[in-house]
C-alpha cells in the first residue's frame, strides 16, 4: 500500500495597515502617486535622518492582537533587520524580533470536522519596501520608493493547517477580523495582504516535523490552494524518490503551475538582527490596552449572532452580508434609515450581487449610498415606480450612486396612476388584439399575460402591472 | 588576541556585506575585527550581575508621531540624492538575470 502522507502548514501574512501615513515619517500612504511623489529623507534612507513611530500603527497592531487573543507584549522594541537590495534603501528593514508587539494567539476557523483553533505565534510591525522596475532597455533597475516606510503588520501562524481548505479558511477569518476592525482593507490582488507559505510533509501518525520550505509571490486565493497542492506533490515525489527536501525560499509561478527555488547560496540568509537605536522603546501600559479595548468595534460573529435576533432575514443572507465589512455597513445604515430589513437584504442579495458578479467587482467597491437605497425602497413601497422601472434606477444608483427620487422624476419613470390615461391604453390594446382576446374569453387564462405585456410596452413601462390585470379582467 | 577570525568567517561575512576583498584586505579585515572584538570582550571583566539588561542608550519610552500627513512631494530633491535616475525613479544596476 502506498505511504499516506500529512501536509503540514504555517503562514506568514503581510497586512498593509490603513493609517494616513508611513511608520516613521509624515509621508502620505496614498496609493498611485507618481514615482518618488511620497518619499523623504526617512523612508528613502539618507544618512542622519530619524525615524519617529507613527501611533496609530501601534493601536492597529494592538487591535488585531486582541481580536486574535494574543497577549500583548506590554513593552516592545524595533529591531533591524539587514541585507542588501535596492528596494530597501537603508540596508535594513526595520522590524521586531526579540519583543515582537503580540504573541500566543489564535483564531477559530469552521472545518467539516467542526471548529478548529489555528494558533498565532505572533504578530509584529515592520515597514514594507520600495517598488523595483526592470528596465529591458537600457539593461538596469529602477527603485520607485512611495511604497518604503507603509506600515505592516506580519502575523506568523503555528504549523497548524492541514489543507489548502484549512489556509483559505484561516485567510478568510484574519481578512474579515481586521476588515472590520478598520486597519486594512485586505486586497490579496492589490497586495495589502500578502501570504507566504510554509509547507512541509511527513508520513501519516509521524511526530517530527519534515523539512519545510517558502512559498512567496500567492496574490489569490486560488493561487495559493494551487500552490500547495503543487509544493506537496513535488515533496512527496522527492521522499518516495528517495531525496532529501531542501529548506528553501521558493517562488509560485501560477501560470506554470510550478514552484522555483529563489536563492542561491550567494545570499545566505543571515539578517544579524540587532536592536534599531534610533527609535525608543514602546510601552503599553494597562491603561492604553483598556482603551483600545474599549473601542474594538462589533466583530462578525458578534454581528452574525445580532443580525439573527433582530432582523427578520435568512441565515444565508446573513452570510453574505456581513461577509464584507462595507456590505454590512450599507445594510445598517439603510435600515437604519427607516427601510424594512427584509427590502434591503433583498436588494442587496439579488440585484448587488448580479451587478458586482456582472462587472467582475468586490463587495468593497459598491458605491451606491445607503441613502439612495432608502430612497430606492420608498419608491417601490409607495408604488410611484413599479418592480421593473425599480431595477433600471437601481443600475443606474449601482454605477453612479444617483439620486433615485430625482432620477425617477428627471426621466418622467413615475407609474401612471391616471385611471383616465390606464383605461385608455387598456382599451386600445383590446381593440388591436382581438385574437388574445377571444382566447381569454374562451377560458385560455394565459392570454391574459400577453395584453398585460402589450399594455406596459405601451405605457412605456411606467405602470402598475397589478392595476393592468385588474383592469383587463373588469374590461373583458 | 583571544578572539580568532578564521578565513572562512571573512568569507562569509565578505558574501553578507556583497564585499569583493582581495587577499590582502582579508587579512587586514581579519586583523581589525579579531582587536575590535578583544575590545568588547573587556565588557566580561566587569561584574553585571546586579544591572537590569538595557534595550536602549536613554531612559525614554514611546516618542510617537501623530498620523497626520506633513511631507509633500519633494521627489526632486530627494532624486538629487539618487546616484542615477530615470523617469523620476532611482537609476541602479539590473537586480535580476
Amino acid at each position: 500500500m502506498a505511504k499516506q502522507y500529512e501536509t503540514v502548514i504555517g503562514l506568514e501574512v503581510h497586512v498593509e495597515l490603513a493609517t494616513k501615513t508611513k511608520i516613521f515619517c509624515g509621508c502620505s500612504t496614498e496609493f498611485g502617486g507618481a514615482p518618488n511623489t511620497h518619499t523623504c529623507p526617512v523612508c528613502t534612507g539618507m544618512p542622519g535622518s530619524l525615524p519617529v513611530l507613527n501611533k496609530q500603527v501601534v493601536e492597529y497592531a494592538l487591535a488585531v492582537g486582541l481580536a486574535t487573543n494574543c497577549t500583548i507584549t506590554q513593552y516592545c522594541k524595533f529591531d533591524r533587520k539587514n541585507y542588501f537590495y535596492p528596494d530597501n534603501p537603508q540596508n535594513y528593514q526595520i522590524s521586531q524580533l526579540y519583543l515582537p508587539i503580540c504573541r500566543d494567539g489564535y483564531v477559530e476557523i469552521d472545518t467539516p470536522e467542526g471548529t478548529k483553533k489555528v494558533g498565532i505565534h505572533e504578530i509584529h510591525m515592520e515597514e514594507d519596501a520600495g517598488k523595483l522596475i526592470h528596465d529591458e532597455w537600457e539593461d538596469c533597475s529602477l527603485v520607485d520608493f512611495n511604497r518604503s516606510g507603509v506600515p505592516l503588520i506580519e502575523i506568523v501562524s503555528e504549523p497548524d493547517m492541514r489543507s489548502a481548505d484549512e489556509v483559505i479558511a484561516y485567510l478568510d477569518k484574519l481578512r474579515l477580523i481586521i476588515q472590520y476592525l478598520g486597519a486594512s482593507d485586505c486586497k490579496l490582488q492589490e497586495g495589502s495582504m500578502r501570504a507566504d507559505v510554509n509547507l512541509s510533509v511527513r508520513e501519516a501518525g509521524c511526530e517530527k516535523f519534515g523539512t519545510r520550505t517558502e512559498m512567496k509571490n500567492l496574490n489569490s486565493f486560488r493561487a495559493i490552494a494551487r500552490a500547495i497542492e503543487g509544493e506537496r506533490n513535488r515533496q512527496i515525489e522527492l521522499l518516495e524518490a528517495g531525496k532529501p527536501v531542501i529548506q528553501e525560499t521558493r517562488r509560485w509561478d501560477d501560470g506554470k503551475e510550478y514552484s522555483y527555488a529563489m536563492r542561491s547560496k550567494e545570499d545566505a540568509q543571515d539578517y544579524r538582527y540587532f536592536p534599531d537605536p534610533d527609535l525608543a522603546p514602546v510601552y503599553i501600559s494597562d491603561e492604553w490596552l483598556e482603551s483600545v479595548r474599549s473601542r474594538q468595534p462589533e466583530l462578525r460573529t458578534e454581528k452574525m449572532k445580532r443580525y439573527k435576533e433582530e432582523y427578520d432575514i435568512p441565515d444565508y443572507d446573513i452570510e453574505i452580508i456581513t461577509g464584507t465589512k462595507h456590505m454590512a455597513d450599507i445594510f445598517e445604515a439603510t435600515v437604519a434609515l427607516g427601510s424594512q430589513p427584509k427590502k434591503v437584504s433583498n436588494w442587496l442579495m439579488v440585484e448587488t450581487l448580479r451587478l458586482l458578479k456582472e462587472k467582475e467587482l468586490d463587495p468593497e467597491d459598491i458605491r451606491f449610498s445607503p441613502g439612495n437605497l432608502a430612497k430606492l425602497i420608498g419608491l417601490t413601497e409607495q408604488r410611484v415606480i413599479n418592480s421593473t422601472v425599480a431595477k433600471e434606477v437601481f443600475e443606474e444608483m449601482f454605477d453612479r450612486d444617483i439620486d433615485p427620487e430625482r432620477y425617477v422624476e428627471e426621466k418622467g419613470l413615475k407609474t401612471v396612476n391616471d385611471e383616465g390615461a390606464l383605461k385608455k391604453t387598456v382599451e386600445e390594446v383590446i381593440a388591436v388584439n382581438p385574437q388574445s382576446v377571444e382566447d381569454y374569453r374562451n377560458g385560455k387564462e394565459k392570454a391574459i399575460g400577453f395584453l398585460v405585456g402589450q399594455t406596459m410596452k405601451a405605457m412605456k413601462g411606467k405602470a402598475d402591472p397589478a392595476s393592468v390585470n385588474k383592469l383587463l379582467k373588469e374590461l373583458l | 588576541m583571544a578572539n580568532m577570525i578564521d578565513d572562512a568567517t571573512i568569507e562569509y561575512v565578505g558574501i553578507l556585506a556583497k564585499l569583493a576583498l582581495s587577499d590582502e584586505e582579508k587579512e587586514q579585515a581579519k586583523k581589525d575585527m579579531g582587536s575590535m572584538l578583544d575590545y568588547i570582550d573587556k565588557l566580561g571583566e566587569l561584574d553585571t550581575s546586579g544591572v537590569e539588561p538595557m534595550s536602549h542608550v536613554f531612559p525614554v519610552q514611546n516618542v510617537f508621531r501623530e498620523d497626520v500627513v506633513t511631507n509633500k512631494d519633494d521627489s526632486e530633491n530627494i532624486l538629487a540624492n539618487a546616484p542615477g535616475s530615470k523617469d523620476s525613479m532611482f537609476k541602479v544596476p539590473r537586480t535580476v538575470e
